[in-house]
């Protein structure tokens, strides 16, 4: 699906979404109130130019009192791999953007990633990563790096990787996989009505992160909320 | 203690902590004897570490009870594996519940490619343990002098700390400079020339620029006076913060944005003889640092 289209089947009622360059900005009637909706869009990388926008637009939600939850929308490349964004300190935007999310979501806003195509490495991280909740479409790639540079990375050829990846989800790119261990609380059904799906997600109480729990259900990641919770119990025993 | 320098750097995770803390104080939690390997680099036929390369627990620093983790750069690179990252998610999480301080000394390559989802996700949950921890007043402290760097989602990490302590070898970055050669060609970034390295992701820069707020040199004993000093400061964080923080970073591309090179931006600040900072001892850059750098001001 388009931003647009998706934008539509949420939205019924209107919108004033509005693109600039890769990134989306607007607002949306939605049953008796309004949604934010910021945007990462046309699989772009996420450099410290995009990141200070993005997060400029948070903060400015975040500081209102109406409470109203955030929509993002992903479909970004990676972090912008550059000189210059690592030289201005890329690490900073990005980190910056994920706590203008978690600022949010702390002062009574939800925060839903809805993850419609790519995301990959940092930009994941600073973005789909950094919402309450990320729901995500159909046909969504998200990824950590590509197997061709794994193989480079791990010196395995890329087809010893191919057969791995076919029997555990915990390192191979794809929706599924990223599914399995948790990242993903729920895949959409682009078919229906995502205005319904969304209400629904609003609908529901979130309580805490959720993930590692998931991914001990799921099997992906069979040991992190075990040893998270161990450490946890072991430094207030 | 001795009064013989140790070298932060060349140091491992469990010298760095007994470095750290008070003497007999450290307590480690889920430590090797519990055997928690990862449940993944068999896969690959790697070979795991009872502590999955990171230690984490609880101890004192001059008398103040904190919590502190230290990553293993010798292992896996110090990688964010499922285990590695699920320990210090619980740590923060624990930080959180007992409004006790967080040490962390970093020394990692980013999240670990064998299990590459479940680290992914283990620095999301991570980083959300810190907001969370420090919206409720914990301050969390990061270290970065080791081998390893802090690459990669270690940087996106340490980026959510509320102080960053660095000596001239804790290079913060989130793409390593082999990978931005690799995907954008050796006219991106010669990751060869170690001299660009440095003044780009190198602990010395990123003071200049505010990415980091103390520089001490490679002593372990500096790193313990730092985080002692880092520990005594206000906590704060909230709507101000990033407010702050959004018009520190804004600024810093209306200033050095058009900028190529480390040396440009040194210029800019004010600096008669930006080639001459490399080599400066670490007692004389901190002096002059002080003077020309852009600070943080408590807006991280």
């Amino acid at each position: 699906m388009t931003p647009a289209e998706i934008l539509d089947s949420l939205f019924p009622a209107g919108h004033d979404v509005t693109t600039d360059g890769d990134l989306l900005f607007g607002r949306a009637r939605f049953g008796d109130g309004i949604v934010h909706v910021v945007g990462a869009t046309g699989r772009a990388p996420i450099g410290i130019d995009q990141a200070i926008r993005l997060s400029a637009a948070v903060l400015q939600i975040a500081s209102s009192d109406d409470a109203a939850p955030i929509l993002f929308l992903v479909d970004s490349a990676s972090q912008r791999m550059s000189r210059r964004d690592e030289l201005l300190g890329l690490s900073e935007y990005l980190a910056h953007l994920a706590k203008s999310l978690l600022l949010a979501e702390a002062r009574g806003h939800r925060t839903i990633g809805l993850l419609y195509g790519g995301s990959a490495a940092g930009a994941f991280i600073a973005t789909a990563l950094a919402c309450g909740t990320l729901v995500a479409l159909p046909g969504a790639h998200p990824e950590v790096m590509d197997l061709a540079s794994m193989a480079r990375v791990t010196k395995l050829p890329i087809d010893v990787l191919e057969a791995k990846a076919k029997t555990t989800p915990v390192f191979a790119p794809g929706l599924d996989n990223l599914v399995s261990v948790g990242g993903i609380a729920t895949v959409w059904d682009a078919g229906t009505s995502l205005a319904d799906q969304l209400q629904t997600v609003l609908a529901t109480p979130r309580a805490g992160d959720d993930r590692a729990t998931l991914g001990a259900e799921r099997g992906g990641r069979p040991a992190a909320a075990r040893i998270a919770g161990a450490v946890a119990t072991a430094a207030q025993g | 203690m001795s009064n013989i320098r140790q070298s932060w750097y060349e140091a491992g995770a469990r010298e760095r902590i007994a470095a750290l803390v008070d003497p007999r104080s450290f307590a480690e939690f889920v430590g090797p004897e519990c055997r928690e390997t990862s449940p993944h680099l068999g896969i690959f036929n790697l070979p795991a570490q009872f502590d999955d390369g990171i230690v984490v627990g609880s101890g004192s620093i001059n008398g103040t009870p904190v919590l502190v983790a230290a990553q293993e750069g010798r292992f896996m690179g110090g990688a964010f594996g499922e285990v590695h990252g699920a320990k210090l998610t619980g740590l923060l999480r624990a930080a959180k519940a007992l409004g006790r301080d967080v040490v962390i000394a970093f020394d990692t390559g980013g999240v670990r490619l064998q299990e590459a989802n479940a680290g992914e996700i283990a620095i999301a949950e991570i980083m959300r343990a810190i907001v969370e921890a420090r919206l409720d007043g914990v301050r969390v402290v990061g270290l970065i002098g080791g081998r390893a760097g802090c690459y990669g989602g270690g940087g996106l990490i340490a980026g959510c700390c509320s102080t960053l302590i660095v000596s001239e070898q804790g290079r913060i970055s989130v793409t390593g400079p082999e990978v931005i050669e690799t995907n954008k060609g050796v006219e991106e970034f010669d990751s060869r020339d170690r001299a660009l390295v440095w003044r780009t992701m190198g602990g010395k820069h990123r003071t200049l620029i505010g990415g980091a707020d103390v520089f001490v040199d490679d002593d372990a004993a500096a790193f313990r006076a730092a985080a002692t000093a880092a520990l005594a400061r206000p906590a704060k964080f909230d709507a101000a913060t990033l407010a702050a923080e959004q018009a520190r970073l804004e600024r810093r591309i209306a200033r050095f944005g058009d900028m190529s090179d480390a040396t440009d931006i040194w210029h800019a600040l004010g600096i008669n003889d930006p080639k001459a900072i490399p080599d400066m001892p670490a007692d004389a850059f901190a002096t002059l640092a002080a003077q020309y750098r852009e600070s943080a001001d408590d807006a991280r």
